[in-house]
C-alpha cells in the first residue's frame, strides 16, 4: 500500500521537458544578435550624420529595412528572456513575480511591434 | 597545517552581504563575480536601449518635426552621455555574451581561462567603445 498522494507523485515527475528547446532558442537568438548588433552600431553612426529624409531613404533600402526589423524582433525576444531570468531570480512573491513577468512580455511585445510597424510603414512609403 | 572545520561557523558560506557585519563578504571578491554582475547590469541598461530604438522608429514614422526633436534630444549633452553608456553596455554585453556562448559549448570553464577571458572582455569593451567614438568623431557626427 502506498501512502503517496497524487500531488506528490506528480511533483516527482520532474521538469516539463521543454527546457532544452527553450535553452537552445535563447542561444540561437544570442548568436544571431552578434552580427546584427555590430551592424546596428555601424548604422547608428551612419544615421547620426543624416536628417529625416536621409533616414527615410536609408529605411527604404530593403537590406537596411530587413536587418533592422530582424535586429528589433530578435533583440526584443532576447531582452524579454534576459529580464525574465532576472525577475525569476530576484522577485519572490508569487503574484508580484507573475505581474512582473507579464509586464516584461507586454512591454517587449508592444515596443517591438510598434517599432517594426513604424519601420514597415516608412519603408513601404506610408510616411 | 590544515584547518579542520569544527562547527557550522567554520564551514565555507555563500557570499552574502550582511551576516558577520555590514559588507563582510565570506568569499574573496573575484573578477568572475564582477563580470557576472556586469552582464546583468548592462543587460538591464540595454533594455532601455531597446526602448530608445523603438522610440526612434516611432519618431521617424511621425514625420520630420518629431524626428528632428528626437534626434536633437539624442544629440544633447545628456543624450550623448546616455549614448556613451549604451555603447559601453553594448560592447560589454556582446563580448561577455560571446564568452558565455563559448562556455555553453563546453570550453574555457576552468578558473584560469575564466579569469583570463574576463580581462579579455574588459579589454574588448574599452577598445571597441573608444574605436566607435573615434570613428564617430572623425565622421563628424558627434
Amino acid at each position: 500500500m502506498s501512502f503517496r498522494t497524487p500531488l506528490s507523485t506528480a511533483r516527482g515527475l520532474g521538469s516539463a521537458k521543454h527546457g532544452v528547446g527553450h535553452w537552445i532558442s535563447e542561444r540561437v537568438a544570442a548568436v544571431a544578435l552578434v552580427p546584427l548588433v555590430l551592424w546596428a552600431v555601424y548604422s547608428c553612426i551612419l544615421l547620426a550624420g543624416v536628417d529625416y529624409y536621409g533616414a527615410v531613404a536609408w529605411i527604404g533600402n530593403p537590406v537596411n529595412a530587413t536587418l533592422i526589423i530582424l535586429t528589433i524582433a530578435i533583440g526584443f525576444f532576447h531582452m524579454q528572456g534576459g529580464v525574465r531570468v532576472i525577475i525569476e531570480d530576484y522577485i519572490y512573491g508569487h503574484l508580484t513575480k507573475a505581474a512582473a513577468l507579464m509586464a516584461n512580455v507586454f512591454i517587449c511585445g508592444l515596443a517591438g511591434s510598434l517599432a517594426i510597424f513604424s519601420i514597415l510603414k516608412v519603408a513601404l512609403g506610408g510616411a | 597545517m590544515t584547518i579542520v572545520p569544527r562547527g557550522p561557523a567554520d564551514r565555507p558560506m555563500s557570499p552574502h552581504l550582511t551576516s558577520g557585519g555590514m559588507f563582510a563578504l565570506h568569499w574573496r571578491w573575484h573578477v568572475t563575480m564582477l563580470t557576472s554582475i556586469l552582464h546583468r547590469v548592462t543587460g538591464g541598461a540595454l533594455y532601455a536601449a531597446g526602448l530608445i530604438v523603438a522610440a526612434w522608429a516611432v519618431a521617424l514614422v511621425s514625420g520630420p518635426e518629431a524626428y528632428g526633436s528626437f534626434m536633437s534630444l539624442l544629440g544633447s549633452p545628456l543624450g550623448k552621455l546616455v549614448m556613451f553608456g549604451m555603447s559601453v553596455s553594448v560592447f560589454y554585453h556582446l563580448g561577455n555574451g560571446v564568452r558565455h556562448l563559448i562556455w555553453d559549448a563546453g570550453h574555457g570553464l576552468d578558473l584560469k581561462s575564466a579569469n583570463a577571458s574576463a580581462y579579455a572582455v574588459f579589454g574588448f569593451t574599452i577598445a571597441a567603445t573608444l574605436a566607435v567614438w573615434a570613428i564617430a568623431f572623425m565622421a563628424g557626427v558627434v
